[in-house]
């Protein structure tokens, strides 16, 4: 049944294409014309897809949904309690589309801007990343974001240049029953560094799609940061697909936290493309109510001396339910590989589920592989200690439940960021 | 020290307690007051562990018998926070690691809550830093140890500090270290007696849990208590603790298996 409404979803969605404007490259062309190709050879997924079995996203096929339209109606001071003290580069997005009014540019060291502006004083670099890493020809998904893309974040950080301040890409939901299609794309020249924000935000309680596409390449000597925000409306879905391509000891650090969206997908798939490259990739899920949220990530090494490191957190309440899927590939050539993940989940309630797996796929024999998981409750010699020094049992409940998130917001590298979230945590995590 | 007429701090009656039905403690008798330092030793499984989490109210143990009082209350009528906010002070032997709070907040949040049921001022995070660090230099300890998470990645001797500036801060009137000695070198190992040592006054008392009596070089008890199979089967002085150094605690078993002959 299902599938049959879901297809009806993506034909919908492939006649509102027909319309679209033609660019003038015909390399972005082509590649808007194989991913509708692959549109239409697809079908919405299902909960008998394996991939996909613990997450059922046929209730977007409820509502319409159209493509959202730019709106200019927005004033700067709706938004102005998203800005972070330390950002001085800020591009905003409303439902998908680029506000000149809203966003601010101002390093000079900086290629940044929106796609159409930048393609056409940066075309022969963009047609070397743009969709290149996020591959469409698997994923329904990406291949509708490249078919309808148009506009998007595009960050260039030049050859050996330090960037300082983080840059804030801020992705504004306005409108309901649209779907949108943010778009970011990260370059990372060779011995640069820069720290990026993705945040994905509601303005409003709405039902809406976001399917968003993130690529991230990083040169050889690169480091990036990257922390990546998912406070969506909570009757909202939330597609998320990021590919990162590494190259050689370029080091790339990610913390993703999750705590919008009725249904959300978050799909990362980091490839360690060359020697000695670096990843550690943090995540932390923080739901309740009916909220599902899935993060699927796959960590692929394909060359020696490589290095990954990850911890995934989620905290579920009422009947809220986390799904981490952590895939290690450690390919033949990879030797001396030094991977670790860890999965660490806290259920708040009786009828909140976690399903976790991780999923080590090892071929190279000279590796150093480390998981583990657990899904729990709080440790009652930790309720006990707090106790024993004067807290009540909710109040080292309490504590004990935002210090299992504050963890992984601790390693947020933007101060003014991490502030903002802990109080969120602490708010989210405080029963009465 | 031991002063006459000085009022009882804690007395303990006949105590008994099991954990998964599974008796631990089987009758103890011990009575505290104001300034003493009581040593309570033995042998690992005699139960003086055991008998540290039970005065302070672990939830895991099961009081099946006795009485215990503190300050005239009865203390197996109050959960773990209420003993705490009286008076009454548990050094862990293993204390918990918190990721993702950090010590000073968790300090704070401690001394306030103490505070504000004994009728006393709080402290704002300015206020209480000057505080603490005022009672860190007694444990020679350094200052970004207020900025890492509780405990985590803390040395044996760091964990133990941290318990005992726990103890300077909240001035318990009586405090009970379960084997603070353990896992300690010996610069550590002073560095925490002497801490205690400044803590101790004539008001307050502590109990020493301890397997060795290494720790009672530097914090001078007044009495030593011997713990097996969950009783207390003999008290002396300081003298015993050395005694016990020396001949270990096979000849006080041979002594009670005599008496219990004797009486037979």
């Amino acid at each position: 049944m299902s599938e049959v409404t879901g297809t009806n979803y993506l034909e919908c969605l492939l006649k509102s294409w027909q319309a679209k404007p033609i660019e003038s490259l015909s390399w972005l062309n082509q590649l808007r014309a194989q991913a509708i190709d692959r549109v239409s050879t697809q079908k919405l997924p299902t909960k008998r897809d394996e991939e996909w079995r613990f997450t059922d996203i046929s209730p977007l096929t409820t509502l319409p949904y159209r493509p959202s339209q730019p709106d200019v109606n927005l004033r700067i001071q709706d938004i102005q309690h998203l800005f972070l003290d330390e950002v001085k580069n800020r591009l905003v997005f409303v439902d998908g589309y680029y506000s000149l009014q809203l966003s601010a540019v101002a390093n000079p060291a900086l290629v940044i801007g929106n796609l159409p502006a930048l393609l056409s004083t940066h075309a022969s670099i963009l047609e070397s990343h743009l969709g290149q890493y996020a591959r469409f020809d698997q994923n329904v998904f990406t291949a509708l974001s490249t078919a309808f893309l148009r506009d998007g974040a595009v960050i260039i950080a030049p050859r050996n240049t330090v960037i300082a301040d983080p840059i804030h890409v801020i992705f504004i939901a306005t409108q309901h029953e649209v779907t949108s299609y943010p778009r970011c794309l990260l370059i990372g020249e060779s011995g640069s560094q820069i720290t990026l924000i993705e945040d994905y935000v509601a303005l409003q309680e709405a039902a809406y799609i976001t399917n968003a596409v993130t690529e991230v390449s990083l040169a050889g000597n690169a480091r990036a940061q990257h922390i990546r925000i998912q406070r969506e409306s909570t009757q909202a879905f939330h597609f998320a697909n990021c590919a990162v391509a590494l190259a050689h000891a370029s080091h790339y650090q990610s913390v993703s936290i999750t705590q919008g969206a009725r249904i959300s997908r978050h799909n990362l798939d980091v490839r360690l493309t060359d020697e000695a490259a670096e990843c550690t990739i943090d995540g932390l899920t923080l739901i309740s109510g009916h909220q599902l949220a899935d993060t699927h990530t796959c960590i692929d090494h394909s060359k020696p001396n490589g290095t990954s490191h990850q911890q995934h957190k989620c905290i579920a309440d009422d009947t809220a339910h986390a799904v981490f899927n952590g895939k290690i590939i450690v390919r033949p050539h990879a030797q001396r590989t030094n991977s670790s993940q860890s999965s660490r989940n806290l259920l708040l309630s009786k009828t909140a589920q976690v399903d976790t797996k991780p999923q080590l796929e090892i071929f190279a024999d000279d590796v150093k592989c480390a998981h583990g998981a657990t899904v729990g409750q709080l440790d009652p010699e930790e309720i006990f200690y707090l106790r024993s020094r004067g807290l009540s049992e909710k109040a080292a409940r309490n504590l004990l439940t935002y210090a299992f998130g504050a963890e992984i917001i601790n390693r947020i590298p933007v101060i003014s960021l991490k502030q903002q979230l802990a109080q969120t945590v602490l708010e989210q995590t405080q029963s009465n | 020290m031991i002063i006459e007429n000085s009022p009882t701090i804690l007395s303990v009656q006949g105590l008994r307690a099991s954990i998964n039905g599974t008796e631990i403690l089987k009758g103890i008798d011990l009575t505290v007051k104001s300034g003493e330092i009581h040593a309570i030793m033995g042998l690992n499984g005699s139960g003086k562990s055991t008998f540290s989490k039970v005065l302070a109210g672990h939830p895991s143990y099961e009081v099946t018998g006795g009485t215990i009082q503190f300050e005239g209350k009865n203390l197996l009528e109050l959960p773990p926070e209420e003993r705490a906010r009286a008076g009454l002070f548990l050094a862990f032997q293993y204390p918990i690691e918190i990721p993702g709070v950090a010590n000073t907040q968790f300090l704070r949040l401690a001394y306030n809550t103490v505070q504000a049921q004994r009728g006393k001022e709080e402290l704002d995070p300015l206020e209480f830093d000057d505080f603490v660090r005022e009672k860190m230099k007694l444990l020679e300890m350094k200052p970004d140890f207020l900025d890492r998470s509780v405990n985590e990645g803390f040395s044996g001797g760091e964990k133990k500090r941290n318990e005992i500036l726990q103890m300077a801060l909240l001035e318990p009137k009586l405090s009970v270290l379960d084997e603070t000695d353990s896992g300690l070198d010996i610069d550590a190992l002073k560095i925490v007696a002497n801490g205690v040592n400044r803590l101790t006054n004539k008001d307050n008392a502590t109990i020493l849990v301890t397997h060795y009596q290494r720790l009672l070089d530097y914090i001078v008890p007044d009495f030593v208590h011997v713990m097996q199979a969950g009783r207390i089967v003999m008290t002396g002085g300081k003298e015993l603790a050395l005694e016990l150094e020396t001949r270990g605690y096979d000849w006080i078993t041979a002594n009670k298996q005599q008496d219990a002959g004797v009486s037979a």
